[in-house]
């Protein structure tokens, strides 16, 4: 165990070999240090944090367990609400915003004695694949300055990715986990719908978002999964069950498990980044999976479907932004003109496209032909995952079709980075889990993922092929063959 | 020719810049010239390419609003305490004793 | 309203239900608590809150379903999107095309049947203060927001245009909240705003089967706005057709003062609420056991209950006019001297003695045997004075009183004074009371004898009054009433004057 990941922390904290207070300010310092330069970080909460830390040592001296991860310092997105810690969600609409409520994985997080460090850079409202988005600056890839991490979460990815702290959470709607995570080559999971709750997470698009963990390891992600997963009552959406126990049958390997490796989502995507996920695919069937190429024909369709219903979700959860009650006020002399002038001023041009998007596909007129349309081609991809579950247990994609592309090279056609979650939006209408695995990386030393996806509640088979990976070293394998 | 293929040659990929102006006015968005006509073309971009869902036939498919299908989440009727006013109020962008404190809410002639 | 037009109106009912907390939060649903105190991140529309629906919310709205009759579906919230700073999301949750109650009907006390499209549950808005000159919406400078309000749980209830006047939707109305109160859903308060009208009014020529255009009335706060509304826009749109006008399709606001309807600025001038199913909620279906235990405890309906009062009443046979009985004979008299007119009176106390819950205590009354005008006369006249003490009242010693009042034992007066007596008290036995009062009736022979001796001690007044003097016979009255300390019968005693007087 890396004497660094959040497991090798926790345990010497819980032990008493290292107070939480020196975790804590350590992690402080690198990033004081070195945040300047990425830019990871919107808002880091020092007092805060040191008291929490502070909190859990008094625990360990009273001979209390704080938790599973007692002292670990956790970073997070930040459209999760934390009490007494400032919540922009990257907008200027929030700025200033200061929660009166922690969202219930930020309580889980304190109940198992993380300390929460500060809060990460994302694109605004969670709209976008690049960090670009933020309203207070970009976010730079740690292995590259001048390319992107990613987005949404492109903040929580570099985090960890440049060991600011060992664990991180962020979102995930259409791959704002997966994609960062991928570019910045760590660890990302989205998990099942709904077996995190999404109370306190400002919502985008409310049937595809779900929370999720950021870490260097296999082992540290599915940690935090466990921490923050299971029931909540005040979610609806949540799942009825308890949170998973995998991180004991991590090591079980997938030998005899079938993996189907998705043709259509090699189309398009980079020869490096292909040649990658062929040589993942290897590992995991000398491993003993049995692996072979498959069609789904109609995932080609879930972008499509995808940039019509979650715009159109997010086009009403962003209504409450009407400068009435919270956030940015722009005065007019009324009602209407005072809401219009405050979201003019307070949204981003991604964000107003995508309300836009999303208020013309539910108008009248237009709801049948695009929205409930998306919502039948919905169905139509889950009916053709749940059709390869029946051949596959596991199926494997690239995470991004491209590595790490240059700050400002997309952000003036949408389009063109929208196709960046080509990959990782399918899983999202289908509300199962996937996750990135870092794997190598290219010519031009930038981080390669491999994306693996599993049927819904498939968390376990998922993380162990994932481990298998962890432990193959791709470009020594690349340079032999 | 079946209503779907009527549905379909009906759904314009052409987004016009009067209904760029009334969804944003749907919208609560105050837009200038320039985003108007930038939005306008960026959104009938986008509209052609989302529009390809209509290629697909769904005429025996049921839509799916969510991912999970539960049924009957409910809640007991015992009340809890809420929120400190003085919580509340001290993020309003403007108050007036307890309350909220909006502009008029009709326009002036 | 002439012959030539007939009126078509549908009405949409809002009722707040009597929950303990609001519809997708924990907060209190309470009334008159400070502003902004009854709040939650749920309720506010912060960031990141998400709704849990009421399990008792929907137990009232299936409740008030069943009570119109309504089949209970499977049934989906949508969102209502729309800009108004008393809507903390800016879009309502509410139910659109999949509501949880349709395809009811509604019997009123007059015989007609209203049908009920449907029933389904919402939450409400805030509530804004105007500040200005007038306090109203139009002239003023700003406004205030309170959200105490903001969540509280809804049902609303959507009639068929089967209502053809003003009367009949006050009826329709009385009835539905008759409901609300019978099933304890909702107090049913207009005039409070626990319960909201808007009236949907279109007219047509007599014989035609195509609706008319219609408008929308709002701000209906009384029983008796609902029904002048109504009659006046009737009117206002036939007068339109017949000058070969058109009816404009809109929304309109009734001035009570003014008496009219007038043109209403409307709230959302797009009226495009870009429905779709509430992603943060699932699919409501309760179970079929739920359903039938629902249905069980739901009990006999004011419909059923006013049929079952004025059945037994029926069936008893008249009883002999006695002393006694020619009193309250005279009672129901003085309201109506025809046979119609009688019976009319009848249902309208049916009506009434059901409305206030005290029907199972006229019923036992009558079942026992007791005489059933003068049980149905205690009730609407004294025991609907106090109706929640009245129900307390053991129906034996109810029915009790009722025939010791038959049988002459007490007078009328007394019998009033007993049951009074037995308001306060909760209950107790009338024999009892009347024997701690000193109550007892006179025998005829003994009210001759009074009447004879007042009539000697009062020569002048007897002779002003065989002359045809009316206001000294009360004064007469008045005598025979002191002398006999009450237990005599005021219209008995006249009686007997005027018989004595002529004879």
């Amino acid at each position: 165990m890396d004497d660094s990941s959040a497991l090798a922390i926790s345990q010497k904290v819980r032990s008493g070999e290292l107070k939480a207070v020196e975790v804590v300010e350590e992690a402080i310092s690198r990033i004081d240090k070195g945040d300047a330069l990425f830019h990871a970080f919107l808002h880091v909460s020092s007092e805060l944090a040191l008291e929490r830390a502070a909190v859990v040592d008094e625990q360990i001296a009273r001979g209390e367990d704080p938790g599973r991860l007692a002292g670990v310092p956790v970073a997070l997105k930040d459209n999760l609400c934390t009490k007494g810690i400032p919540t922009t969600a990257a907008s200027v609409i929030l700025d200033g915003w200061v929660p009166p409520y922690d969202a219930t994985v930020v309580s889980r997080l304190k109940e198992a004695g993380a300390v929460v460090i500060g809060k990460t850079n994302m694109d605004e409202f969670a709209m976008g694949s690049s960090t670009e988005n933020s309203a207070f600056g970009i976010t730079r890839n740690p292995r590259d300055p001048n390319r992107v991490p990613g987005g949404s979460s492109g903040g929580s990815a570099v985090a960890v990715a440049a060991s600011f702290v060992p664990l991180a959470l962020g979102s995930d709607t259409g791959g704002s986990i997966r994609q960062p995570a991928a570019l910045c080559g760590v660890v990302g999971i989205k998990p099942t719908y709904g077996l995190v709750s999404r109370y306190g997470l400002i919502a985008f698009a409310s049937s595809l978002d779900q929370i999720g963990p950021f870490a260097a390891t296999v082992a540290d992600a599915v940690t935090l999964l466990e921490v923050i997963a299971g029931h909540d009552s005040r979610d609806s959406t949540s799942l009825d069950r308890p949170a998973p126990s995998i991180l004991g049958r991590l090591d079980e390997g997938v030998n005899g498990l079938r993996v189907g490796v998705v043709s259509e989502l090699l189309e398009g995507a980079d020869p490096a980044v292909v040649a990658k996920v062929r040589l993942a695919a290897d590992v995991l069937a000398n491993a003993g999976a049995s692996v072979e190429e498959t069609s789904i024909p109609v995932l080609s369709y879930s972008l499509p479907a995808y940039y019509l219903l979650a715009p159109a979700e997010a086009s009403s959860n962003l209504a409450r932004y009407d400068g009435v009650r919270y956030g940015l006020r722009v005065d007019a002399p009324d009602v209407e003109s005072m809401n219009s002038k405050t979201r003019e001023k307070g949204f981003g041009p991604e964000v107003k496209r995508r309300i836009m998007l999303g208020t013309y596909a539910l108008s009248a007129g237009y709801y049948d032909a695009f929205y409930a349309q998306a919502q039948k081609v919905r169905t139509l991809v889950i009916n053709s995952f749940s059709a390869a579950y029946e051949n596959y247990d596991l199926l494997l994609s690239p995470t991004s079709p491209t590595t790490a592309f240059p700050l400002g090279s997309k952000i003036a056609d949408p389009l063109s980075m929208y196709l960046s979650d080509i990959c990782t939006i399918p899983s999202n209408l289908a509300g199962h889990p996937a996750m990135n695995v870092p794997f190598g990386t290219d010519g031009d030393g930038l981080p390669v993922g491999v994306q693996i996806m599993a049927p819904a509640l498939g968390e376990e088979v998922m993380a162990r092929a994932a481990a298998v990976l962890e432990t193959a070293e791709p470009n020594l394998l690349e340079n032999k063959g | 020719m079946s209503s779907l293929e009527t549905e379909r040659q009906s759904t314009s990929d052409h987004i016009s810049a009067e209904e760029v102006i009334h969804v944003a006015k749907l919208a609560r968005l105050q837009l200038s010239e320039e985003e108007v006509e930038k939005f306008t073309a960026q959104l009938a971009t986008v509209l052609r390419y989302a529009g390809q869902v209509a290629a697909l036939d769904t005429a025996d498919v049921e839509p799916t609003a969510h991912p999970m299908a539960m049924v009957n989440v409910l809640r007991e009727d015992l009340p809890k305490p809420g929120l400190d006013r003085e919580e509340v109020l001290d993020q309003a962008p403007a108050v007036e004793g307890s309350f909220f404190k909006v502009p008029r809410i009709v326009a002036e002639e | 309203m002439g012959d030539d037009f007939e009126t078509v109106i549908g009405l949409e009912v809002h009722c707040e239900l009597a929950t303990r907390t609001k519809l997708f939060c924990d907060c209190p649903n309470q009334f008159g608590d400070e502003p902004n105190t009854n709040v939650c991140p749920v309720c506010l529309g912060l960031p990141g809150s998400l709704p849990v629906l009421n399990k008792a919310a929907v137990e009232m709205a299936m409740r008030i379903g069943m009570a119109l009759h309504c089949e209970i579906r499977p049934s989906v919230f949508h969102r209502k999107n729309y800009f108004y700073p008393d809507m903390p999301k800016d879009y309502q949750i509410s139910q659109y095309d999949a509501p949880i109650c349709v395809n009811g009907w509604l019997e009123l006390p007059d015989g007609s049947t209203v049908g009920i499209v449907r029933a389904h549950l919402e939450e409400d808005t805030g509530k804004t203060t105007h500040v200005g000159d007038t306090g109203r919406i139009h002239d003023a400078s700003y406004s205030l927001v309170d959200y105490n309000r903001a969540g509280i749980p809804l049902v609303e209830v959507v009639s068929a245009p089967d209502l053809r006047s003003g009367q009949q939707a006050r009826q329709y109305v009385s009835e539905l909240r008759a409901i609300l109160l019978a099933t304890g859903t909702s107090d049913g308060k207009l005039e409070e705003g626990s319960l909201r009208v808007d009236a949907n009014i279109s007219v047509r020529r007599r014989g035609r089967d195509e609706l008319g255009t219609r408008c929308e009335i709002k701000n209906l706060n009384s029983l008796r706005s609902l029904a002048r509304a109504i009659d006046y826009e009737a009117e206002r749109q036939a007068d339109l057709v017949r000058q070969g006008s058109e009816v404009v399709q809109e929304t309109r606001h009734w001035s009570e003062d003014e008496g009219r309807t007038v043109p209403m600025r409307s709230k959302e001038e797009a009226f495009d609420y870009r429905y779709f199913p509430e992603p943060d909620l699932v699919v409501l279906a309760p179970e079929q056991q739920w359903v039938e235990r629902v249905r069980l405890s739901l009990g006999l309906l004011p419909e059923e209950r006013r049929k079952r009062l004025t059945r037994a009443i029926n069936q008893s046979s008249p009883t002999a006019v006695s002393l006694g009985h020619g009193n309250v004979r005279g009672e129901l008299e003085a309201e109506n001297s025809s046979e119609s007119g009688r019976a009319e009176a009848m249902a309208s106390h049916v009506a009434k003695i059901v409305e206030l819950g005290l029907d199972d205590l006229v019923l036992s009354a009558i079942e026992s045997g007791a005489d059933k005008r003068i049980a149905v006369m205690r009730a609407v006249n004294e025991a609907a004075t106090d109706p929640e003490r009245a129900r307390q009242i053991d129906p034996g010693h109810f029915a009790k009183l009722v025939e010791m009042e038959h049988k002459g034992q007490v007078s009328a007066t007394q019998a009033k004074i007993i049951l009074g007596r037995m308001l306060e008290k909760g209950g107790g036995d009338p024999a009892a009371i009347a024997a701690e009062e000193g109550f007892s009736a006179l025998s005829q022979d003994e009210l001759v004898e009074v009447i004879d001796s007042v009539i000697s001690a009062n020569d002048d007044a007897w002779q002003r009054f065989i002359s045809g003097d009316q206001a000294v016979g009360k004064f007469l009255v008045g005598q025979v009433m002191k002398a006999t300390r009450g237990r005599a019968d005021g219209r008995v005693v006249m009686e007997l004057l005027t018989a004595r007087s002529s004879s």
